[in-house]
C-alpha cells in the first residue's frame, strides 16, 4: 500500500518500535518499566486523539474504557483461568461495546456538556464495579501466583505482556494515520469544524462520532487488560482513575491534537518530564498541578500543540509530520 | 417536478417564520426567491434541506416525500445548499472543503475520485489556485465561492443558493452570475435568494415573494416586479422598492 512510503506514517512508527526494542537488549527489566509506561501513554493519547484531535469532542473520561477492559480481561484471566492473550481481546470488546451503546446518547451533547458527561460515565462504572461482588468490590482483585506458570515463569509473562503492548501501540498509530488519511477521517474532521455544515454537506454525524468513540474506546480496553495483568492486582480506584484522563488530554494536547505524531510525542514527553518530577521530592505531590499549569499553557499560546506549530511554522514540514 | 412544497408552515415559538407556502418547480429551472429582511428566506431553505423539520406541511423532492429528513439524508439525496452567513471548515485546505462535499454528497463518492471533482469545481468558481490554503485564510468573497464549490462538488439535483451574491463587488458579482448561469447550463435546478434584482431578475425563470413568512406572489419577474402587492411590501423599504421600481424602467 501507498501508505507505507509516507513519512507521515513511518516515522512515529519507527520512533515507538525504536524505543519498544531498546529494553530487549541485556534483559534490562527496569528499563522496561519505564519504556511500558511510555508505549501505554502513546497509546492511550493516540486513541483519545482519534475523538479529540480528529472530531473535535473533548472526552475527559475516556480512562473508563482502559477500566472496563482491564477489568473484565483481568476476571477472564484470573477467574476463568483464560491466557491473557485471549483476555485482551475480550477487553477490548467490552470497551467498544460500552461505546456503542453510549455513544449514540453521549454524542448528542456538544462541547463542555459532551466533556462533563464522560466524566459522569467514569464515575458510574467505577461506582458499579464497587458494587459488583465478582469483580471483587471495593477491594478488586488480585492475580494468584500460581497463574504464572502457563507464561513460563513471571519473567515471561511479564515480557509478554511488553511485547503485547508494543504491537497494540505500533498498531494503534496505524489505525491514527489510515483514519487521518481516509474519508471517514475527513468526515470527522468535518464535524470537528463545523458539525451543522458538515451535516448539510451529508455527512452522517452521528454514526460517524460513533463509530469515531468506539475505535478510540478498542484500544484502551485492550490495554488495560495488559496494564493490570502486568500490576497483578486491579481496584476501583486505581482502574477509574479521573486524573489519568486529564494527563492523556495535556499529552494530546502538547504534542498536538489532530496529527498522528503529536500525541507520541506529547506522551513521550509528558512521562519524560513526569519522571523526573518523580524525584524530586518538591514536586512529587504537584504532578497534577503541573499538568494543569502545562495545560492551561498551551491552550493559551499553542492551541495547535507542537507538532501543530511546527506544521504550521515550517510549510516543508508538513510532508514529513502528519 | 423535481420539488413540491405543500403548505409548508414553520413556527418558532409564538412566530411564524415561514407561513403555508406552497409552489412546485420543473427540472432545470431557476427559482428565485425575494422578500424584505426577515421575511423568511433562510428559514425556507432550512426547512428543504431539513436544518429545521416543518411544523406543518409536507417537502417532496423527487418523488420522494422528505419531510423532517436529517440535512444528511437531504443532501445524500441530490440536494445541496449554500450557507447565507459562510461556513468554512476553517483548519481544512480549500480543496479538502470541497473534497467533503463530493465525499458525502449525493454519489458519495471515494477520496481519489472527490478529489478529482474537487479540482474540476474549484476550476469551475475559480478558487484552483487557492486550493491548498486553509479555508480560514479565505476573503469574504472567496468563501462564498467557497461554499458554492463544496455544494456543486456534490452533484446535486437542486441547488439552494442563499445570498451567494452579498457582499461581493461588482466585478466579483458578475463573475458569479457567469459561473451560475454555467451551473445551470449543465442541468442542474436552482432556487437563488438574493436582494440584488437586476441579477436575480435577469437570471431567474420565474420569481416567488415572501412577506412575513407568506408567499405573496409568484410568476415571471417582469409580472412580479409590477405586482403592487409586492411594490407595497417593499415600501417599508424605500430603498428596495426604489430598485424594484428602477428595474420596471430598464
Ligand atoms: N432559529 C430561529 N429561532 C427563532 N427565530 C428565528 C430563527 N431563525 C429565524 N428566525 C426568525 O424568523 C424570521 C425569518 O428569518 P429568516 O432568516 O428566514 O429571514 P430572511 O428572509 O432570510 O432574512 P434576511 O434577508 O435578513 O436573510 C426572522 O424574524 C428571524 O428572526
Ligand atoms: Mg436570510
Amino acid at each position: 500500500m501507498s501508505a507505507w512510503r509516507q513519512p507521515g506514517l513511518w516515522l512515529p512508527l519507527l520512533l515507538v518500535a525504536a524505543a519498544a526494542i531498546w529494553p530487549a537488549f541485556g534483559n534490562n527489566a527496569s528499563l522496561r518499566e519505564t519504556i511500558f509506561t511510555m508505549l501505554m501513554s502513546v497509546a492511550l493519547a493516540s486513541s483519545l486523539n482519534i475523538l479529540l484531535g480528529y472530531t473535535g469532542y473533548v472526552n475527559f473520561g475516556s480512562i473508563v474504557f482502559f477500566g472496563l477492559g482491564g477489568y473484565l480481561g483481568f476476571y477472564t484471566v484470573s477467574a476463568l483461568g483464560w491466557h491473557l492473550l485471549l483476555a485482551v481481546p475480550i477487553g477490548g470488546v467490552a470497551a467498544a461495546t460500552l461505546a456503542l451503546l453510549l455513544g449514540s446518547a453521549v454524542l448528542r451533547l456538544r462541547g463542555a456538556y459532551f466533556a462533563l458527561a464522560t466524566i459522569g460515565i467514569n464515575e458510574a462504572m467505577k461506582a458499579l464495579v464497587i458494587n459488583l461482588d465478582f469483580l471483587g468490590g471495593p477491594t478488586g482483585m488480585n492475580l494468584n501466583f500460581s497463574i504464572y506458570q502457563e507464561y513460563g515463569g513471571p519473567a515471561q509473562a511479564l515480557w509478554l505482556t511488553y511485547w503485547a503492548l508494543a504491537v497494540i501501540t505500533l498498531l494503534v498509530i496505524v489505525v491514527s494515520y489510515l483514519v487521518k488519511k481516509s474519508k471517514f477521517g475527513l468526515g470527522l474532521m468535518a464535524i470537528r469544524e463545523d458539525e451543522d455544515a458538515a451535516e448539510v454537506m451529508g455527512v452522517v454525524a452521528p454514526r460517524a462520532k460513533t463509530t469515531a468513540y468506539v475505535i478510540s474506546a478498542f484500544f484502551p480496553g485492550l490495554i488495560g487488560v495488559l496494564f493490570f495483568f502486568k500490576n497483578g492486582i486491579i481496584e476501583p480506584e486505581s482502574a477509574f482513575r479521573l486524573h489519568l484522563s486529564v494527563e492523556l488530554l495535556v499529552m494530546v494536547m502538547l504534542g498536538g491534537a489532530g496529527t498522528v505524531l503529536g500525541p507520541v510525542l506529547g506522551a513521550a514527553f509528558y512521562q519524560r518530564l513526569r519522571g523526573l518530577l518523580l524525584t524530586s521530592e518538591l514536586f512529587k505531590n504537584t504532578q497534577l498541578v503541573v499538568a494543569g499549569v502545562l495545560l492551561l499553557l498551551i491552550v493559551l499560546f499553542i492551541p495547535a500543540g507542537a507538532v501543530g506549530w511546527l506544521r504550521h511554522r515550517f510549510a516543508p514540514l508538513r510532508r514529513l509530520l502528519e | 417536478m423535481i420539488l413540491q412544497v405543500d403548505n409548508v408552515t414553520k413556527q418558532f415559538g409564538g412566530l411564524t417564520a415561514v407561513k403555508n407556502v406552497t409552489f412546485g418547480l420543473e427540472e432545470g429551472e431557476i427559482l428565485g426567491l425575494l422578500g424584505p429582511n426577515g421575511a423568511g428566506k433562510t428559514t425556507l431553505f432550512n426547512c428543504l434541506n431539513g436544518v429545521y423539520a416543518p411544523t406543518m406541511g409536507r417537502i417532496i423532492f423527487r418523488g420522494q416525500d422528505v419531510t423532517g429528513y436529517r440535512p444528511y439524508r437531504v443532501a445524500r439525496l441530490g440536494l445541496a445548499r449554500t450557507h447565507q452567513i459562510v461556513r468554512p471548515l476553517n483548519e481544512l485546505s480549500v480543496r479538502e472543503n470541497v473534497v467533503v462535499g463530493a465525499c458525502y454528497g449525493r454519489e458519495g463518492l471515494g477520496l481519489r475520485a472527490a478529489t478529482r471533482v474537487a479540482d474540476e469545481v474549484l476550476e469551475l468558481v475559480g478558487l484552483h489556485e487557492r486550493s491548498h490554503q486553509l479555508a480560514s485564510s479565505l476573503n469574504v468573497a472567496q468563501k462564498k465561492r467557497l461554499e458554492m464549490a463544496r455544494a456543486l462538488a456534490s452533484h446535486p439535483y437542486l441547488l439552494l443558493l442563499d445570498e451567494v451574491l452579498a457582499g461581493l463587488n461588482t466585478a466579483e458579482v458578475m463573475g458569479m452570475l457567469a459561473t451560475i448561469r454555467k451551473i445551470c447550463e449543465r442541468g442542474v435546478t436552482i432556487i437563488m435568494i438574493e436582494h440584488i434584482m437586476h441579477a436575480i431578475m435577469n437570471l431567474s425563470h420565474r420569481i416567488l415573494v415572501l412577506n412575513y413568512g407568506e408567499l405573496i406572489a409568484q410568476g415571471a419577474p417582469a409580472e412580479v416586479a409590477q405586482d403592487p402587492v409586492v411594490i407595497e411590501a417593499y415600501l417599508g423599504n424605500p430603498e428596495m422598492a426604489e430598485k424594484l421600481l428602477e428595474e420596471e424602467e430598464i
